[in-house]
């Protein structure tokens, strides 16, 4: 039976946002764990490191994140772990984000002046520390506009797990055009619900990037 | 369990891949064509036109780039026919990616547009010169220089984008990955393939940019 699509649904597609919000947040952490290593590596004083690093930022930028997905989702059963799409996907978008993370910060940690560096070691701070307590403070700053407008990257990048059957809100928007036949109200309402995510991000971190040059 | 890869039955459908190859090859440069000449239009009407076109161009960009690629693919091939505006599947595919790419192209531009210091075209105009005449031989080149490096990884991100219009069976790359993958059973091994043969392309596009680059600034 056709049903109409009405209030209800837009209230099921504003349900299903919280999928969206909720892969994001675990692609974040996940992104946030590898890239972090991954921009440290690109910087440390020892060659094999910053060359692994960077061929591990070239393939997985270098690949769609489509192929990600699909890698994971039947691969991971080949090594032994039984897969479910939330795990498949957590796993590719950790994957992916970690690459382009690594980038934006290994970005913020090279932009402060190498003198910060000479300073610290002056003072006779090891590489650990000097890392810990002059650079990344100081990067911390430089790195929010970037990683604010990635989150925006990743929020519409989730709608791609769709693919693999996850269900969140393009696949709770196929469902909902399958069922009421009325696909251009339902995917109108769903990229409404995508840019009322993504938007104030976007605004957000345009605005503090005009601060930070205007505090320069 | 042990699993034992093996890719002898997708390289024997290497002709299907082949053709997927082909056909994102031909999407992506169809895109990149037709995003950059949005790019430059709208660019040029959010530098220099009038205060609604501002405004007009500033929603598209905004709308675009707040909203997902798979989404803007679905509303154009499944929402558009109750429109009474049926299109197939490649040119809807065609669509989508011309006006994805346009918006981010557009604010590439306008960033180098902006990147060209005001005191220059200042100089060239109290030296006599047209506006068709400043932007020719003042402002072209180093914006051009300025934007390339960014519309160069923006193509590069284009390209594996692309993707996703095999979700509307237009028979790209990986859309040729899923029918050998129905054929043979061997997931794994075709997405793997799939993926060395995005990375070939994407190192493809980012050699071909790099010599372009040289090319057309360096070498003089």
């Amino acid at each position: 039976m056709i049903r109409e699509f009405g209030l209800i649904d837009v209230m099921y597609l504003i349900a299903a946002a919280r999928w969206t919000l909720a892969l994001t947040a675990t692609a974040f952490i996940g992104s946030a764990l590898i890239g972090i290593v991954i921009a440290i590596a690109r910087i440390l004083p020892f060659a094999p490191a910053r060359w692994l690093s960077a061929t591990y930022i070239h393939i997985v930028q270098g690949t769609p994140l489509l192929v990600w997905l699909f890698v994971m989702f039947f691969g991971l059963p080949l090594a032994g772990i039984s897969v479910n799409p939330w795990l498949a996907a957590a796993v590719a978008f950790s994957v992916y984000g970690s690459a382009f993370l690594g980038e934006i910060w290994r970005g913020a940690l090279v932009s402060i002046a190498k003198t910060q560096w000479e300073a610290g070691a002056s003072l006779g701070l090891s590489l650990w520390e000097q890392l810990r307590h002059v650079i990344v403070p100081q990067s911390i700053r430089v790195a929010i506009p970037p990683t604010v407008g990635f989150l925006v990257q990743l929020i519409k990048n989730t709608s791609l797990a769709a693919v693999i059957g996850f269900v969140e809100l393009t696949r709770e928007g196929q469902l909902t055009a399958a069922g009421t036949y009325k696909p251009f109200a339902v995917y109108i309402t769903v990229a409404a619900i995508y840019f009322a995510m993504c938007f104030p991000l976007s605004q957000w971190s345009r605005s503090i990037e005009r601060r930070l040059d205007v505090a320069r | 369990m042990k699993y034992g890869l093996q890719f002898r039955d997708v390289f024997a459908a290497w002709e299907s891949i082949l053709d997927g190859v082909w056909v994102t090859l031909l999407l992506s440069a169809i895109a990149m064509i037709g995003g950059l000449v949005i790019g430059i239009a709208c660019a040029a009407a959010r530098v220099y036109g009038p205060t609604w076109l501002r405004r007009l161009v500033g929603v598209y960009v905004e709308v675009i780039r707040n909203t997902p690629l798979l989404v803007q693919l679905f509303l154009i091939f499944f929402g558009l026919p109750s429109l009474g505006l049926r299109l197939d599947g490649l040119t809807a595919a065609i669509v989508a990616l011309v006006v994805n790419l346009g918006a981010y192209s557009t604010e590439i531009v306008r960033a180098g547009l902006e990147a060209v210091p005001k005191a220059q075209v200042e100089a060239g105009y109290s030296l006599g010169l047209s506006g068709l005449q400043v932007f020719r031989y003042i402002v072209m080149f180093p914006a051009l220089k300025a934007m390339f490096p960014a519309l160069a990884s923006q193509f590069v991100l284009l390209m594996l984008a692309t993707s996703v219009v095999s979700q509307i069976s237009v028979q790209d790359l990986f859309h040729a990955a899923s029918i050998v993958q129905s054929r043979t059973f061997r997931d794994f091994e075709v997405y793997t393939v799939i993926g060395v043969l995005y990375l070939g392309l994407a190192f493809a596009f980012r050699g071909l940019f790099a010599g372009l680059y040289y090319w057309a600034f360096v070498r003089r």
